[in-house]
């Protein structure tokens, strides 16, 4: 024990870890911590963030621009909010997906999956570990390292700009399927550049597996999407650490949520039990058999273990899964051959229902519309809605191990906790 | 030559326009020899207080504290941006407009209305504080605030696109949607910059850039209107992403009562 946190216990020094803007997360939101010789008396993950109102103003907007308008809940997820709504437009009118816009669509999701995996890891979570502010000040020390970053960053949009035209609010994706088709030919043709970034994402999971992580174990239950033999992205029920097994339409029967002053965006819990975790470390834990073999033999050689309930570990999870949709969006590119085909939608009144993973965990659109596909009801719950709660908790247990600490220190190391969960606060209050 | 230092700010938005600065990619580098962001929360956690040479705005401004963030930023920035279709006009979070503040209140937060401060309406920052330059789109284009900075460097008028989306279509040898599908594409009316994006994607324009300058808004709602689109569909297509924008707000007001004068 250091003489500073002797001298703290002993008089039963005041500590305040507040941090009003946390940086390199999506979204505004703040960490509030008092406590009094290591015994924690006020602890509020403060998601400030003002409400857009989604729910409210998507009510009377039609089926064929509402994909468009969820998308614009987040900038650097769009791709998921506009699939997973179109999933639930789609199941409220019965449309079925052509096995073909199925593939695709998981190759768009694959794009922006590999662009967001690249910025989590390498812009928003690894800095901390190198002891700096920003990836900005990698450059002088680490510039091959940067470089490697930005080319699966750069690689992973080219792909979704290939099949959406744009990598942030993309826009061929569409109710019924495509606007618009790659051929074949352009799907081959991508096939070098995504080969040429498997090894700068093998060589990122090397980097992370060896990075020494905080020491902390939070046993919550993990929550995430199964479709096996696939890697679950855009189907499948949620399953999780502690027997769930449930299809999307069920998702209000078993998640609740409650309001807290100090959070704009609500607290998820699952009925009758507690708060939960989603994203890349539950994926990863709860479909660990279904990732790449080459994922899979390079995470072991590497010394990682899964399952993992480290939320530290959520960063060499990132790693692991980059591999992973590396190898399968070269399996697409290199397979799939493209037929013309035209989206067909006859609308008609339901309520639809989707659950997808987004880069940051489960999402969850439902809509109701009327006979002419315009909405009358929506509702949407985001991955960082899902877990913040969790967070929080996580927090509680994690604070008292860094009483030892500098008061700066403490602080980033609570920083680094919240960026473990790749928070989108933006998404959570949307 | 020395950097101009930059600041980011965020409102109301999705975060996709200052996204969009990291999507330079591999023209980061070079963007880092002429600018020090210092102030980008997104992406580092060293932020410092102004003045700034340079703000880039993004998101509406849409609850009562944003409105003083943004008169300090006003003072603390030689130069303000509005960045993106949410700060030029409001964009998206401007949607709520068209509701009640406690009916959309009672929607997400039943029993906690009081505890959420939000403005009965999303504007674009305009509505507070004077705006130097507008780089409209949703999201802006990386190409615009490359030609921004430039320009500022430069000391010269940025060249921005006043024109429409069509003319880019042109330039692309796109089959005209509206012409030869009868879609209904705002193509007409909206701003360049996009290179024809979603007409070149095989679907109709959806005005994520907003109106062009000087639009004729009467002329393509009577083209809707003769394509068989309802009232209510033709006031969609007007009003997702630049609806507080006054050409838009005026060419709706007088469609709708001309048609309900019929």
């Amino acid at each position: 024990m250091s003489v500073e946190s002797q001298k703290n216990k002993a008089s039963g020094a005041l500590r305040e870890i507040n941090v009003g803007y946390i940086a390199r997360v999506e979204g505004e939101g703040a960490i509030r911590i008092n406590s009094e010789g290591g015994k924690i008396s006020r602890l509020e993950v403060n998601v400030w963030e003002p409400p857009r109102f989604f729910e409210g103003f998507l009510v009377g907007r039609k089926y064929d621009e509402v994909p468009d308008l969820s998308g614009r809940i987040c900038g650097i997820c769009s791709t998921s909010h506009q699939l997973t709504s179109i999933y639930a437009l789609e199941d409220a009118m019965g449309i079925h997906e052509s096995a073909q816009t199925r593939t695709l669509r998981k190759l768009m999701a694959l794009g922006s999956f590999i662009m967001n995996l690249a910025v989590h890891i390498y812009v928003l979570e690894a800095p901390d570990y190198f002891r700096k502010g920003s990836v900005f000040g990698l450059i002088p020390e680490h510039l091959e390292v940067v470089k490697k970053a930005i080319r699966i960053k750069r690689v992973g949009n080219e792909l979704a700009s290939l099949i959406g035209g744009r990598p942030t609010h993309p826009v061929s994706l569409v109710v019924g399927g495509f606007s618009s088709l790659p051929s074949t030919q352009a799907l081959r043709d991508f096939l070098p550049k995504i080969q040429e970034i498997k090894q700068d994402a093998l060589d990122t999971l090397r980097i992370i597996a060896g990075i020494k992580r905080p020491d902390f174990e939070s046993l919550c239950e993990h929550v995430a999407l199964s479709d096996p033999p696939q890697y679950a992205i855009n189907m499948g029920n949620l399953v999780s650490t502690r027997g769930m097994n449930i299809p999307p339409e069920k998702h209000d029967d078993v998640f609740r949520s409650k309001f807290v002053p100090h959070s704009n965006a609500l607290h998820y819990y699952v009925e009758g039990r507690d708060s939960f975790m989603v994203g890349a470390l539950p994926r990863v834990n709860l479909n660990y058999a279904h990732l790449s073999a080459d994922a899979r033999k390079t995470a072991e050689e590497s010394g990682l273990k899964f399952p993992a309930f480290n939320p530290f570990y959520g960063m060499a999870a990132r790693a692991v899964e980059l591999v992973s949709m590396v190898d399968e969006a070269v399996e697409i590119l290199g397979t799939l051959k493209v037929r013309e085909e035209k989206p067909e939608v006859k609308t008609c009144a339901g309520k639809g229902y989707a659950v997808t993973e987004a880069p940051r965990g489960a999402l969850y659109h439902a809509y109701q519309v009327d006979e002419k596909g315009v909405v009358e009801f929506a509702d949407i719950v985001t991955p960082t809605a899902h877990h913040v709660y969790n967070l929080e908790k996580d927090l509680w247990k994690f604070v008292p191990t860094t009483e030892d600490l500098p008061l700066d220190d403490a602080t980033l190391f609570c920083e680094m906790l919240v960026r473990a969960y790749d928070p989108c606060f933006s998404c959570s209050v949307h | 030559m020395k950097k101009a230092i930059v600041a980011v700010y965020k409102f109301g938005s999705c975060a996709g326009c200052q996204l969009e600065l990291l999507n330079y990619e591999e023209g980061l580098l070079d963007l880092l020899e002429l600018v020090d962001f210092a102030q980008f929360y997104e992406a580092t956690r060293d932020n410092r207080p102004g003045p700034y040479d340079l703000g880039l705005v993004e998101g509406a401004i849409i609850s009562p504290d944003q409105v003083e963030v943004i008169k300090k930023a006003r003072e603390d920035c030689k130069v303000l941006v509005a960045v993106g279709a949410c700060a030029t006009t409001g964009g998206v979070p401007a949607l709520k407009n068209d509701h009640e503040v406690g009916s959309l209140l009672t929607r997400v937060y039943p029993g906690n209305e009081k505890d959420i401060e939000t403005l009965n309406s999303g504007k674009g920052i305009d509505a507070y504080v004077k705006v130097d330059y507008y780089l409209q789109g949703c999201p802006v284009e990386r190409s615009e605030i490359l030609e921004l900075v430039h320009a500022l460097f430069l000391g010269r008028r940025p060249d921005l696109k006043p024109w429409p989306v069509c003319m880019e279509c042109k330039m692309k040898e796109n089959v005209c949607l509206v012409v030869s599908r009868s879609e209904s594409c705002m193509g007409p009316v909206t701003r360049a910059g996009c290179g024809a994006l979603c007409p070149t994607f095989g679907r109709p324009c959806y005005n994520c850039h907003g109106p062009m300058s000087n639009p004729n808004p009467k002329a393509l709602m009577d083209v809707f209107a003769a394509q068989g689109l309802s009232t209510e569909d033709i006031v969609r297509k007007f009003t997702g992403y630049a609806r507080e924008m006054e050409p838009f707000k005026k060419g709706i007001e007088e469609y709708v009562s001309r048609v309900t004068e019929k």
